[in-house]
């Protein structure tokens, strides 16, 4: 690493670490030896969403702990938690009808559209855009505009009318996956077949086979063309 | 143009050879040729990083020397921590990790009606099912079928997998996935319904399913989301076991609880229990930077060795060819494989192609690992040696907008840097990414240790000697349910209140001092230590 230094506030609390640090890093290069605030480190599992100042900014800045350069003068914070409830509901129970969306997160319709969830994601994430398919009852686009949500819940936590917003996509991407997308044919074949016992004894005779004619059968195995 | 000026110049090398390269078809290698790579080259090969373990059910066994360490310390618990006489909780199936194995079987077990305790040292679903981004592999199309996934998962191995174990992986794929629908999953479809499926490295039929490039990401939030609806799951988060609980005649009663936010031990009674902690990249064998999560350090097979469980392939680790060696914050994390599925080429220095892109991940990483042995490697800025995957060449073959689609996490974690995958290739150096081994498990999970059972990637034997692709998900999700199946019906058919003792523990610390182990290390290890470190090897 680099041993060009700068100054940084973890917590208001000052600190000189190498420009070269993620803010993760700069934490423990500190001293912190970290237990909430710290997850998978490549940028998917959202528990070290950070929020962030710089000196002679008013602006307050959102990002992931783990995927962010540290700045000279950041006054930086982590919200490891944050409060969001999470209505009790049994998936195979609903129907996948968008009233259901609205019945279980009924403060959705309180979005008055001021944006600034989607200003809060690390993920760039058009969050306002799928509050307002939530609204339209449009399961399908929530699921596709919130895809990339990694539940830090950073939207939550800055926005006004207090919508748990990335608990109500993820309803909308189950309702998605489990009800609406398009069956496959060929999913629903195999598993019959494999049900009533198709592959038992061609697998049970590949089992008995020894190494070498194991090998042979490897070898000789025709590879799906790419295109 | 993001890079420094003195990869700038490489980078236009490969730039112009791209032309040249789209015509080109690298040969696959031999088997012979395969195995003399990867003898001069695997990280497992090198000799000198390896111990023999000296106590334990694997005494004599080749085991890197990191592991090895934890393996033969001492527990971090003394009697006095705890009082074996009043367990804080009893359940019939205690799921010790909150991982994808973990909440599957915890799933599975409170579909039956058992009463399900799930454990995890951090939050749930942090584990690396969540970073899984290539796919999971299931023979469910028409030109293919569990038999001829077995046979990849075979060869892939190096013939040594466990032949029972493979069958259950294969013959319950198709199962796994449409199970995973059933919970929400969402993958990758054509308009007609059918799988958008790709190849992964030694794959010889398209069978990768995959949710955009967050495949792991979007099945672990599916599976967190149906543990937290279901009230009947206890769910403990920042409570990893730090030692099991044992009847006098050895069997598993229980589990020592450590709750991280307090400080404090506490006991859990449980008629069975299965491990599910995962593997232990961040234990940084040989020096490699990880792809794992923060919590993969090996945990369940310590608290299994101590209590007398076998482990098998503990010697072989997977090295996954492609992790980021520029820029130097994110060193170490996963490109997926699925960028070589979609079409890009690895290339040295002089910008020539040195291997297939799609041989098994064993292979490839060891002939990045030689290009860079033998110079034709390229150093960064940082003294890091990498080489070059040309990504660019996706949106070539598959039209303009491709990797934006395919690929958005990836892209995410590089525009975060400055770097454009679409119009620049990337450098990357192979990252310790799985423990091909662990627990000795029979196909229903049991171990060798009675009310004992591993599923996922703390077990052994499944993927032999190298896991492919994709099948570590299905490992997961398979072994996962089986799990959660066999421990109910070992849990009904027992007494209701096993004995709890730590006779196993004690019988361990007379051993260590026979043999005058004086090891001031204690574990598991639980929390990695990277403070004051700037040597950069953990992103």
């Amino acid at each position: 690493m680099s041993e060009n230094l700068i100054d940084i506030y973890i917590m208001g609390e000052f600190h000189r670490v190498p420009d070269s640090l993620t803010i993760l890093q700069a934490l423990e290069y500190a001293g912190y030896r970290l237990i909430r605030g710290v997850g998978c480190r490549g940028g998917f599992c959202g528990a070290c969403a950070t929020v962030y100042r710089v000196a002679g900014d008013y602006h307050l800045k959102f990002a992931l702990a783990c995927q962010t350069k540290v700045v000279p003068n950041m006054q930086l914070a982590m919200l490891p938690f944050f409060p969001a409830h999470l209505p009790r509901y049994q998936l195979s129970e609903l129907k996948g009808a968008p009233q259901e969306v609205l019945d279980l997160y009924p403060e959705m319709l309180r979005c008055y559209g001021c944006n600034t969830c989607t200003k809060s994601c690390p993920q760039d994430i058009d969050v306002l855009g799928y509050v307002s398919a939530i609204l339209r009852g449009e399961i399908p686009a929530v699921a596709d505009i919130s895809f990339d949500c990694i539940m830090c819940g950073l939207c939550v936590s800055r926005c006004p009318a207090e919508l748990v917003k990335h608990h109500a996509a993820l309803l909308c991407r189950r309702i998605y996956g489990s009800k609406l997308a398009p069956r496959s044919p060929h999913l629903t074949k195999i598993t019959q077949e494999i049900r009533s016992g198709r592959f038992t004894d061609e697998i049970t005779r590949l089992k008995k086979l020894d190494r070498e004619k194991l090998q042979e059968l490897y070898a000789a195995r025709d590879i799906e063309p790419e295109e | 143009m993001s890079y420094p000026s003195s990869l700038q110049e490489l980078v236009s090398k490969i730039t112009r050879s791209r032309d040249l390269r789209l015509k080109q078809n690298f040969p696959r290698l031999k088997v012979e040729e395969k195995e003399t790579l990867l003898k001069n080259f695997h990280p497992d090969y090198r000799d000198d990083t390896f111990n023999r373990l000296t106590i334990g059910p694997n005494t004599g066994d080749r085991t890197p020397k990191e592991l090895a360490l934890l393996l033969e310390a001492d527990s971090l618990l003394q009697p006095t921590d705890i009082n074996l006489n009043s367990p804080e909780f009893e359940c019939d199936v205690l799921v010790i990790g909150g991982g994808g194995a973990g909440c599957a079987a915890a799933i599975t077990a409170d579909d039956l009606n058992a009463r399900v305790i799930l454990c995890t040292k951090l939050r749930l679903g942090d584990a690396n099912t969540m970073m899984a981004q290539g796919g999971i592999q299931a023979a469910d199309k028409d030109n293919d079928s569990p038999t001829i996934h077995y046979l990849d998962i075979i060869g892939g191995g190096h013939f040594a997998n466990v032949p029972e174990l493979v069958e259950a992986l294969v013959s319950d794929a198709p199962l796994a996935i449409e199970w995973l629908e059933s919970l929400g999953v969402i993958f990758d479809k054509n308009p007609d319904g059918s799988m958008k499926t790709i190849h992964g490295g030694g794959t010889s039929r398209k069978r990768m399913h995959t949710c955009r490039d967050y495949t792991g990401a979007e099945i672990m939030r599916n599976l967190r989301d149906e543990v937290k609806s279901r009230p009947e799951i206890k769910i403990l988060e920042f409570c990893p076991a730090v030692e099991l609980l044992t009847t006098p005649t050895g069997e598993i009663s229980g589990a020592v609880l450590l709750n991280l936010n307090l400080n404090r031990f506490f006991v859990i009674r449980a008629k069975s229990v299965i491990i599910a902690t995962g593997g232990s990249g961040r234990l940084h064998y040989q020096g490699f930077p990880t792809s794992n999560h923060y919590g993969a350090t090996g945990d369940g097979l310590i608290l299994a060795y101590r209590a007398g469980a076998k482990l098998v392939f503990i010697d072989t680790m997977q090295y996954h060819p492609t992790g980021v060696a520029y820029p130097q914050q994110i060193v170490g994390q996963l490109v997926t494989e699925k960028v070589r599925s979609l079409g890009a080429q690895l290339l040295n220095i002089n910008g020539e192609q040195f291997i297939f892109p799609l041989e098994t991940r064993d292979v490839v990483a060891s002939a990045i690992i030689r290009e860079c042995a033998e110079n034709r490697g390229i150093k960064t800025p940082a003294g890091i040696w990498g080489v070059w995957l040309d990504t660019p060449m996706i949106e070539i073959l598959r039209g303009p907008g491709t990797i934006k689609k395919e690929l958005p996490a990836m892209v995410r974690q590089f525009t975060r840097f400055g770097i454009e995958i679409d119009k620049e290739p990337i450098l990357v150096y192979p990252t310790l990414h799985y423990q091909n081994g662990g627990v000795v498990i029979d196909p229903y999970c049991q171990t060798n240790i009675p009310y004992l059972l591993v599923a996922g990637e703390a077990s052994g034997g499944v993927h032999g000697r190298n896991r492919l692709m994709g099948n570590s998900l299905l490992d997961v999700i398979v072994f996962g349910r089986r799990a959660g199946v066999k421990a109910v019906e070992l849990a009904n058919h027992r007494q209701s209140q096993p004995q709890l003792t730590l006779d196993h523990l004690e019988r361990w610390r007379r051993q260590l001092r026979e043999r005058g182990i004086t090891s001031q290390i204690r574990s598991p290890l639980l929390i990695p230590d990277y403070t004051r470190k700037t040597t950069g090897t953990e992103a």
